[in-house]
C-alpha cells in the first residue's frame, strides 16, 4: 500500500483497530495518548471522544509516524489542538525515560558483561552520558517550553520567552545515539552474546526512529503552531 | 605528450613532497601520480608510495631519472624510464589505471597510521590547534583527517571516538582520565 493511500485511509470514521493495523508504530502513539487496547469495533472518533482527544490531532500525529516524509499543510496545523500535541510530547518523554532507556540500559548491561573491565567501563560511561544529556534535553522542554506553551494558550502576558528561542537543535543527542549505534554495530567485542547485541541494536534503532518523529512533531508542528499564536496577539 | 593523446589530463605538477604538496594531492584527487623517487633521500625512498597513499588512492608510477634498485621499485604500480618512447609510457599508464580499478582502495576503509595518531590525540581531549602543532601540520589538515576518521568509523562525537580508541586498543584507560 502506498503512503498516499495510507494518508487518505486515515479518517476519524475508520475503526481504531484498522488504523493501528496500518503501521505498528501507531500502537505507541495510541498508548501515549492514553487510549486503551480492546478497541472492539469502535471508530477513531469514538475512542478519541472517550479520552477527550481531538481525533484530527491524533490522526495528525499518526500520519507523522506512519507516512514517511509526511508534512502537514498549513490548514491542518491551524485546526490542530495544541494541548493534545503537548500532551503527546510529554507522554513521549515519560515513555522514553521510563520505558525505552531502562530497557536499553538492561540489554546493554547484559551485553557488555563478557567484556574486559576497561571496555565495560568506557561503553557504560558513554551510555550514561547520553542518558544524562537526553534527560537534560527533556527537562528543558518540560520546564521551559511546555509551560510557555500553556501560557500562550492561556493568553497570559507574564512570560519571558518566545518559541523562536526554542529553535535549539536536537543534533547533539542525535549524534550520540548514532555513535552508540555504530560503536555497538561495528566495534563491540566478539565475545558478547549475539542475541544480546541484537536486542541492544533493536532498542537503539526503535529509539532513533521514534526520536526522529518526535523531533519533527516539535519542530514541524509545535513550533509553527505556537509561532502563529504569538503572531496573532 | 599526454595532452596530445586526449586520453589523459595533467591535473597538477607538484614540486616537493613535504609541505603543501600533501594538501594538493588531496584536492587534485588524481588517478595517477608519476613521481621521481630521487626527490626523497635514500632513507625514505622505500616508503614513498606509503606516504603518498596517506593522501590519495591514486596509482603511483615511478619516473626513473636514474637507475633504481629493485626493492625501491617494487612499491610502485609501474616504472617509466627516461628513455621510454611515448607509446610505452601510455601503455604503462593504462596498465596502472586498469589495475587500480580492479583493486579499488586497496587499504580499504581502515584508518591510516596518521589518522590513528590523530584519533588518539582527539580521544585524549586535545584541540585541533594542539594536534596541528604536535605534528607540525596545518589545522586544515587536522580537520581533513578528522573528517576522514568520522567518515570511516561513522563516529562523530569526541566521547564516541574515545570509546572507539579504547575498544580498538589505541589508548588505555589511564590516558582518558
Amino acid at each position: 500500500m502506498s503512503n498516499n493511500a495510507n494518508h487518505h485511509l486515515m479518517s476519524p470514521a475508520m475503526k481504531m483497530a484498522d488504523l493501528m493495523d496500518l503501521d505498528f508504530s501507531l500502537l505507541g502513539v495510541a498508548t501515549r495518548m492514553g487510549l486503551c487496547f480492546g478497541f472492539g469495533e469502535a471508530t477513531v472518533a469514538e475512542e478519541c471522544a472517550q479520552r477527550g482527544i481531538d481525533p484530527e490531532t491524533f490522526l495528525l500525529i499518526c500520519r507523522v509516524y506512519a507516512i514517511e516524509g509526511y508534512r502537514p499543510t498549513r490548514e491542518t496545523l491551524e485546526n490542530a489542538n495544541l494541548q493534545d500535541i503537548v500532551k503527546y510530547l510529554h507522554q513521549s518523554h515519560a515513555y522514553y525515560m521510563d520505558v525505552v532507556v531502562p530497557e536499553l540500559a538492561g540489554a546493554l548491561e547484559q551485553t557488555i558483561e563478557p567484556c574486559e573491565n576497561r571496555q565495560k567501563k568506557v561503553i557504560w560511561k558513554f551510555f550514561a552520558d547520553y542518558k544524562e544529556e537526553l534527560s537534560k534535553h527533556f527537562a528543558y522542554e518540560e520546564g521551559k517550553v511546555f509551560p510557555y506553551v500553556e501560557a500562550v494558550l492561556g493568553a497570559r502576558k507574564d512570560r519571558q520567552f518566545t518559541i523562536g528561542e526554542y529553535e535549539e537543535n536536537h543534533s547533539n543527542v542525535e549524534e550520540k545515539l548514532a555513535d552508540l549505534k555504530n560503536l555497538i554495530m561495528k566495534y563491540i567485542p566478539h565475545q558478547c552474546g549475539q542475541q544480546d547485541v541484537y536486542r541492544v541494536l533493536f532498542y537503539i534503532y526503535s529509539l532513533e526512529e521514534d526520536l526522529n518523529k518526535h523531533t519533527f512533531i516539535e519542530d514541524g508542528i509545535l513550533v509553527p503552531m505556537v509561532g502563529r499564536m504569538e503572531g496573532h496577539e | 605528450m599526454f595532452a596530445d593523446l586526449g586520453e589523459f589530463e595533467v591535473c597538477g605538477i607538484l614540486q616537493d613532497l613535504p609541505g603543501s604538496v600533501e594538501i594538493q594531492l588531496r584536492t587534485l584527487a588524481p588517478d595517477i601520480i608519476i613521481a621521481d623517487p630521487s626527490i626523497c633521500d635514500f632513507s625514505s625512498r622505500g616508503s614513498l608510495k606509503t606516504r603518498i597513499a596517506e593522501y590519495t588512492d591514486a596509482a603511483v608510477l615511478a619516473f626513473a631519472t636514474q637507475p633504481l634498485e629493485e626493492d625501491i621499485l617494487k612499491q610502485f604500480d609501474g616504472c617509466i624510464g627516461l628513455l621510454d618512447p611515448p607509446t610505452a609510457v601510455i601503455r604503462k599508464v593504462r596498465t596502472a589505471m586498469e589495475q587500480r580499478s580492479e583493486t579499488p582502495r586497496s587499504e580499504g576503509e581502515e584508518l591510516s597510521q596518521r589518522e590513528k595518531e590523530i584519533l588518539i590525540c582527539v580521544a585524549k581531549g586535545m584541540l585541533n590547534k594542539e594536534i596541528a602543532d604536535l605534528y607540525n601540520i596545518s589545522i586544515y589538515t587536522v580537520i581533513t583527517h578528522r573528517k576522514n576518521i568520522t567518515r570511516k568509523t561513522g563516529i562523530k562525537t569526541v566521547a564516541g571516538l574515545t570509546v572507539y580508541a579504547l575498544l580498538n586498543n589505541l589508548i588505555d584507560m589511564n590516558s582518558v582520565e
